[in-house]
């Protein structure tokens, strides 16, 4: 992952440096997550120095700028495949943007982790935390993200405008444009917290339940193209069709975030309607999924070859995709998605869980395997092959994320039934349901498979560092 | 496949027409309902605060009057209600004054960062206790008055903010934000105007239990 891009076009060569910067916000994202757990367990552990808030905002924002990165990454990677242009338009421009964004993101951390926090001023949302939980990020950066997305846009935009246009690319031109615009919705200040919510959800939910998961509808479709040698028409019109339904169900399923910040009565029901539609959509990319790779595995197999994978461990984090995605965003946002259950689950350790296995299986697994496909690329492998340290990165990471996701449901259910249906929430209930043995017992348990994910974690890394000399090697 | 279809439901054409109409209608819904939603949640006026019409989130002059959380037996559900005039941090508050406040507050929690240990309105971490109602958490009536030396419940609120260190409750202990004397009273005045938002019932039963002192079983008082 680290070198043999030379030859690549200067579009991959791009997306490499993206993956790279993916990969280590990645580890800082599970470190971060490591501190905050160990907080809950010992409650003193760097009290007043790293407090819980700083290092949840750290946890949460190193997610969401490594996911960000490496779905960039995987437009400069799919880029000249779907267009048939090397040199994207302005591609200098796009390398500028790039380290632009490096530098920015580095001035964030820096000071979200050794100012962390400033007086009621204007000046601290502008320059120090806008403190609103994913988008913490201050204003001064928002203006900066945008100029860079509108660097990376115009790149991608124009580069399709001129070359081939794929269904794959024009979902994906769509997409961006949405997924950039709806950005502007967070950038603004409120004294009245129910509108500051209100728009708030157009960021998130608009991106995790909408433009991201489409993005992801396009990304299986390329990986199933480059890793299978699946049928294109057939890839395309599913994916028209996920389009159909991914936006069909998450545009309005917005509704159920609606339920208990000041909004009407009537999001209510259309809340309830359309996000229960949500997990629909996740099931047909699941089914669409397993069954090309099956079809196209009878193929070789008519031929006489052994199989049809042409990259191993990326066909196993998107095949982990597929069912991540259905069970962590579909299952388990389904069960508190109704109003007359999310009533008592909405702001407990039940949504925990749920963001918990959503991320992960929903995007987490389809960027690492495009980043696979990078290194396979890089090296010029025909046939990467997955290595043993392949194999021990998904077994820890997919193993330690489900147990979280278990630990965390279980110290859902405790909260829900013990601090909102029994006690009724408010502070002394919160607190008798946190300290009771059954929830410490989740939250140990949740931090064991933290740890297991980290392992699995430093699997995935050093198996990155050195998949693609192996594998050249061995052909 | 494009050309000749045997039928519709392999033809790209009509599944990406179909895509982009479904898309486009589910758009214009989410457009209508915004401008719905957003005249309902506009902050109320002082004059409709002051003639009892009830808005969905009243004006920042609320903070000059008796908050309650009361069960409407029509909606099935705990609602907001909005009493007679009380003194808060000893006077009453004009409408320039009560607005300033509100906008020191709601400045301050973003930027102390509360939503990442604390949720408002349910949204935020799980690491502390929601903040929607606190302004009418039982805590605040007799206990931490007590404890913190002060005889008001926002009096005790600011003193809190100020100094958590000092009133610990439980093991894990809000850390100290620095936040100023001034910067607590707007904190406050932010949460006292939170707990008067229509919030559709959430949260459900709050406090309930203990209010009325029916624990029952092992904590029976």
């Amino acid at each position: 992952m680290l070198s043999k891009t030379a030859h690549l076009s200067p579009s991959k060569q791009l997306a490499m440096n993206y993956f790279r910067v993916a990969i280590v916000l990645f580890g800082a994202q599970l470190l971060f997550g490591l501190l905050a757990g160990l907080q809950f367990l010992f409650p003193d552990f760097l009290y007043n120095v790293l407090d819980f808030s700083v290092n949840r905002m750290l946890h949460i924002n190193a997610l969401v700028v490594w996911m960000l990165y490496a779905m960039l990454g995987s437009v400069y990677l799919m880029l000249p495949d779907e267009t048939g242009i090397d040199h994207p338009v302005a591609i200098g421009l796009g390398k500028l943007a790039f380290w632009v964004l490096t530098a920015a993101v580095t001035v964030v951390v820096l000071v979200y982790l050794f100012i962390q926090i400033g007086p009621g001023k204007e000046s601290t949302i502008w320059f120090i935390n806008e403190g609103r939980e994913y988008l913490e990020a201050p204003r001064w950066a928002d203006f900066g993200i945008v100029v860079v997305v509108l660097i990376f846009y115009a790149n991608v935009f124009f580069t399709y405008m001129k070359g081939k246009k794929t269904g794959i690319m024009t979902v994906m031109v769509a997409d961006l444009l949405a997924l950039a615009g709806l950005y502007l919705a967070g950038m603004f200040y409120t004294d009245n917290i129910s509108v500051d919510q209100y728009w708030w959800w157009w960021v998130i939910h608009l991106w995790v339940e909408a433009t991201w998961e489409v993005f992801v509808g396009t990304l299986a479709a390329y990986g199933l193209i480059k890793v299978l040698n699946a049928k294109r028409e057939i890839v395309e019109m599913w994916l028209w069709i996920e389009v159909l339904m991914l936006f069909g169900s998450g545009i309005l399923g917005l509704g159920h975030h609606y339920f208990w910040i000041g909004t009407p009565e009537y999001w209510w029901e259309i809340g309830a309607l359309f996000s229960a539609l949500e997990p629909v959509p996740l099931v047909a990319m699941f089914v669409h999924v397993l069954y090309d790779w099956g079809k196209e595995q009878g193929h070789v197999q008519a031929e006489g070859k052994r199989t049809a994978i042409k990259n191993g461990p990326a066909i196993a984090w998107i095949s982990i995709n597929a069912f991540g995605n259905f069970l962590g965003a579909g299952i388990w946002g389904f069960f508190h998605t109704l109003p007359q259950v999310n009533i008592y689950t909405h702001g407990t350790q039940f949504t925990a869980s749920h963001g918990h296995l959503a991320f992960f299986g929903a995007y987490a697994t389809i960027l690492i395997g495009m980043m696979y496909l990078g290194i396979q690329e890089s090296y010029g492998i025909e046939r990467m092959k997955a290595t043993f340290k392949s194999k021990m990165a998904i077994v820890l990471i997919t193993f330690g994320v489900v147990g979280m996701t278990v630990a965390l449901t279980i110290a859902g259910y405790e909260q829900v039934l013990v601090e909102r249906a029994e006690l009724g929430a408010g502070w002394q209930a919160y607190f008798t349901a946190q300290n009771l043995p059954w929830y410490i017992q989740a939250q140990v348990w949740r931090e064991i498979m933290g740890v297991v994910t980290f392992v699995g974690f430093v699997y995935l890394l050093w198996d990155l560092l050195t998949i693609g000399k192996k594998e050249a090697a061995a052909e | 496949m494009a050309k000749n279809n045997a039928s519709v439901w392999t033809s790209i054409r009509f599944w990406r027409r179909s895509a982009a109409w479904v898309t486009g209608v589910a758009v214009v819904l989410l457009i209508f309902l915004t401008f719905d939603t957003m005249s309902q949640i506009r902050m109320g006026t002082d004059k409709e605060l002051e003639q009892g019409i009830k808005r969905r989130i009243p004006a920042p002059t609320v903070i000059n009057h008796h908050i309650d959380y009361k069960y409407d037996e029509k909606r099935g559900m705990e609602v907001p209600v909005i009493g007679k005039k009380e003194p808060f941090f000893g006077k009453e508050w004009s409408p320039k004054e009560a607005r300033a406040l509100l906008h020191l507050g709601k400045l301050t929690v973003q930027a102390k960062n509360c939503m990442d240990c604390h949720t408002l309105l349910g949204n935020g971490a799980y690491y502390a206790p929601d903040l929607t109602k606190a302004w009418l958490d039982p805590m605040w009536e007799k206990t931490m008055p007590a404890m913190t030396g002060k005889k008001t419940k926002e009096e005790a609120m600011a003193e809190f903010l100020m100094h958590p260190g000092q009133y610990r409750t439980h093991a894990r202990a809000m850390p100290n934000l620095k936040i100023t004397p001034k910067e607590a009273m707007g904190v406050v005045a932010f949460l006292k105007h939170m707990s008067s938002i229509d919030t559709n019932g959430f949260p459900r039963g709050f406090s309930k239990v203990i209010k009325e002192g029916k624990t029952g079983g092992t904590y029976a008082k």
